[in-house]
């Protein structure tokens, strides 16, 4: 074998087997830090989140803690607040609109302005009217996010309680 | 023997025995031309103060690495233990304030060091050939210390690092493409909790400091290869780097040091001339009340340093998603890619001129941007309201109606103009002024969840938020402004706005309920069919109110005294006796209480043989027992029975549900309405 060829193969094996030694660690730390992307959080689902007649029906929205049990990583929850949503109920009616109190914008906690004529979220002054709808002109790309709502025979109102995208226009669910 | 060895042994005799060790070192090693390298550079035109920057830099990265390691000593990322070990860092362990303080303000120091170097590059022009990689090595360099600065942001877990992370990580989902996977890989997952305290801990004090101290050795290293980049003209002769520039170097370190402990300090000594306690806890950086995601946290802004990135965002107003993708990554990311071009850019004499102008403009838009922020928020300190006064009057009759405004002005267009001009202003009184509530209640919340933490039972294994969460002080206000305040009030009747309050509420004023005070009001004539009792409710007419304001007048039937001891047993009952009451008072006061002929005519009173369902029992009233009851079932005999006004049975669950609130929540209110929730010994904490 010409020295030169043997030189070549010695480097090319050389950087095999080292890069090949390398790799395991690099790997093996890549996939259990990529564990997140297999995750999901599961088919939201409806929670009772109070009774029909603690929403008054003038219109107002009123907001309401979610109740649920709740896994963090290792470590389980049971029944503990996970989020919060607003409900909203016009005069004489039975149905009950439900809001995310999440701000669409980058995710801050909306709150009631202006004494309660509109909502605005203390971050970056994104404003909605009491059903939600865009304030323009408003930094935040969609309107607040509505989640599904019903009311029970017994009087319960149940929410779907979902978390969306922040910052883009379409409301897509977190998956 | 040699000559050799006899002249070796020569020199050993004289340079004695720690110089034959530092031989021994060399002759193995070759240390001493490494620090001959090291100290020994050339340095044109003599040591000067403008050289300073980039050793300051690296002694303030140093001071990080030194303080962050003895930090990490002591801290635990989880979402149960993070909190509780930087409380237990700020406020326990001897020494941590300071610990923690100078970590917490020489990051603030290094990235005000970090503009002004970058400023000095590009104004001196040091970017240029062969400097080019160095350039893009220092700018790499700073994006790595700003990433630590956001990370280190949430490692506390407190409210505020929490909400403004909440906002970095939906601003990165947002990047096209792989945006969702990076907001994914950071936080650990899709919701906030032990994984993002872990991997923000190992980006921040692993990750990104490793990759710094390797960017920062070859950064250093082509420093040294090219040596320094001299301000021209030279007019003075070279100087050697040590010890001229090292020590211009040192003075320098030891002022940015210097400014670091005084702004840990000062409070301290604001409150040594004001002849006031210190407590160290309270120096240095600040904890926040812990992170809670059901809880709104209206004051969220991040450090100052990001503000002017934070302010960006309300630039784009009106643009959508669009405006939010320009404002969060495309801008800034345009700012990085000219940056990275300059040493290009540099070639040309004009386009020196383009980047000196381009970076000083970046940093006035930044600062600019800095100051509309705080202005926003600290709008309402310095405005006068006063002269806003007619605005607002206006706005809450109008609403805020076009329509009506017109016809509020006499449709006079000026008129219009210059109404809704105020109403423009009078809205940013009003954010700011729901910032600045919002700021001062974060602090209460601090402190008093600083406070429970020190209680001598610790802090419970389920982590602080339980704490808090079963604080009567804490939850009490909110339970009661969600539940109870759409009738109730609860204002102290001696309060300036108390009369306004009173007037809007339908049903009786909770504030001292069961104490001493309001059984007084009660049985006074004047107020029990008053706002602040009955006098809003269906119960306006009923016996109570007729009897107190008829019998109870007359003095033949209810002398002053036995009203008294009426009173001092009520308080009695409610376990919220009056010191100075006598115990015979009290005895006396049961006695009238029970009397078939007095208030046991209507009301069961221990064993008076009074039918329930006429009157709320009175035995026990007031106490947690009473009150747990009444707020679960208003509406069971023992209370109102049917008939109750309008008060919900909120402990009752419907068929197949579940109440109102829980009995935690029943608690919560009870014990807040009683006022019995921990109190420390001492209000002044002495470690």
């Amino acid at each position: 074998m010409p020295d030169e060829r043997r030189g070549f193969l010695t480097k090319l094996l050389a950087m095999v087997c080292g890069g090949a030694a390398v790799v395991p660690p690099v790997a093996a730390g890549l996939w259990a830090f990529l564990d997140p992307l297999s995750r999901r959080s599961g088919a939201a689902r409806f929670m009772p989140v109070t009774e029909l007649s603690a929403v008054p029906d003038d219109g107002i929205p009123r907001q309401f803690a979610v109740i649920s049990d709740r896994v963090d990583a290792w470590t389980g929850f049971a029944a503990e607040p996970i989020g919060a949503v607003y409900l909203r109920r016009e005069k004489g009616s039975d149905m009950v609109e439900a809001l995310s109190a999440t701000c669409p914008h980058a995710g801050c906690f909306v709150e009631m302005a202006d004494a309660n004529r509109c909502f605005r979220c203390p971050c970056h002054n994104s404003a909605f009217t009491l059903d939600g709808g865009i304030v323009h002109p408003s930094p935040s790309p969609r309107p607040m996010d509505g989640l599904e709502c019903r009311v029970g025979k017994n009087g319960q109102v149940e929410v779907k309680f979902e978390k969306f995208r922040a910052g883009i226009a379409d409301k897509v669910a977190t998956a | 023997m040699s000559r050799h060895t006899d002249q070796a042994a020569k020199t050993a005799l004289k340079k004695g025995p720690l110089g034959q060790l530092a031989d021994f070192f060399d002759d193995r090693t070759g240390f001493r031309a490494v620090v001959h390298e090291a100290l020994y550079e050339r340095v044109p035109g003599g040591a000067r103060w403008r050289y300073v920057w980039g050793s300051t830099l690296v002694f303030a990265f140093m001071t990080q690495l030194i303080t962050g390691l003895f930090l990490w000593a002591s801290y635990s990322a989880s979402a149960q233990t993070a909190w509780e070990s930087v409380y237990y860092i700020q406020h326990e362990m001897t020494g941590g304030w300071l610990l923690r303080g100078i970590h917490h303000f020489m990051a603030q120091a290094m990235v005000v060091l970090l503009a002004l170097h970058l400023l000095q590059v590009v104004i001196d022009g040091a970017y240029r050939a062969p400097r080019e990689v160095n350039f893009w090595l220092g700018l790499i360099l700073m994006m790595l210390v700003l990433g630590m600065a956001l990370t280190g942001y949430l490692l506390p877990w407190d409210q505020k690092g929490y909400w403004a992370t909440i906002v970095a990580t939906n601003l990165a989902g947002i990047v096209p493409v792989l945006g969702p996977s990076i907001q994914q890989l950071v936080i650990g997952g899709n919701e906030y909790g032990h994984h993002t305290l872990t991997r923000f801990f190992a980006i921040h004090a692993g990750f990104l400091p490793g990759a710094l101290i390797v960017m920062l050795v070859v950064h250093l290293t082509l420093f040294r290869k090219h040596g320094l980049h001299a301000k021209q003209p030279i007019t003075k002769p070279d100087a050697m780097f040590w010890p001229d520039q090292v020590l211009k170097d040192a003075v320098a370190m030891l002022a940015v040091m210097a400014v670091v402990l005084g702004v840990i300090l000062m409070p301290a000594l604001k409150a040594m001339l004001a002849g006031e306690p210190i407590d160290p806890g309270h120096l240095g950086a600040e904890l926040g009340a812990p992170a809670d995601p059901s809880l709104p946290y209206a004051a969220a802004r991040p450090e100052w340093y990001f503000l002017f990135l934070f302010q960006f965002l309300k630039v784009f107003e009106g643009w959508g998603a669009t405006g939010e993708f320009l404002g969060a990554i495309v801008v800034p990311g345009l700012i990085m890619g000219v940056m990275f071009l300059m040493p290009i850019i540099g070639r040309w004499n004009l386009g020196h001129r383009f980047n000196v102008v381009f970076t000083l403009g970046i940093l006035a838009g930044a600062g600019l941007l800095t100051a509309l922020a705080l202005n926003e928020d600290y709008y309402a300190l310095w405005i006068d309201k006063a002269a806003l006064a007619d605005a607002e009057r206006l706005y809450d009759e109008t609403g805020g109606d076009e329509e009506k405004l017109a016809a509020a002005v006499g449709n006079d267009p000026a008129g219009i103009a210059a109404m809704k001009k105020q109403w423009h202003t009078l809205e940013k009184v009003r954010r700011s002024e729901a910032f600045l509530a919002a700021s001062r209640q974060a602090k209460v919340d601090a402190a008093r969840a600083i406070e429970l933490a020190g209680r001598p039972e610790r802090i419970p294994a389920a982590g602080m938020l339980e704490l808090v969460r079963s604080d009567p002080l804490m939850q009490g206000p909110l339970l009661f402004a969600q539940h109870c305040a759409s009738c109730h009030a609860h204002v102290d009747p001696l309060a300036p706005d108390a009369a306004a309050q009173f007037a809007t509420a339908s049903a009786a004023n909770l504030f001292e309920f069961g104490g001493a005070s309001w059984a007084r009001g009660l049985l006074d004539p004047e107020q029990v069919g008053g706002p602040a009792y009955y006098g809003n409710t269906a119960h306006k007419e009923d016996d109570m109110v007729s009897y107190v304001t008829g019998d109870m007048t007359d003095a033949d039937t209810w002398s002053q005294e036995q009203i008294e001891a009426v009173i001092a047993a009520l308080a009695a009952e409610a376990g919220r006796p009056d010191p100075l009451s006598h115990p015979d008072l009290i005895a006396e006061g049961r006695k009238l209480i029970a009397d078939g002929d007095r208030c046991g005519s209507c009301h069961r009173f221990g064993d008076n043989e009074m039918d329930l369902g006429t009157a709320p029992d009175l035995t026990g009233w007031g106490s947690r027992e009473w009150l747990v009851g009444i707020i679960n079932d208003p509406t069971h005999e023992r209370f109102y029975g049917d008939t109750n006004d309008r008060m919900p049975s909120f402990g009752v669950a419907k068929e197949g549900g579940a109440p109102m609130l829980n009995s935690q929540q029943v608690g919560l209110l009870a014990d807040w309405l009683r006022e019995t929730w921990y109190r420390p010994a001492s209000h002044v904490a002495g470690h």
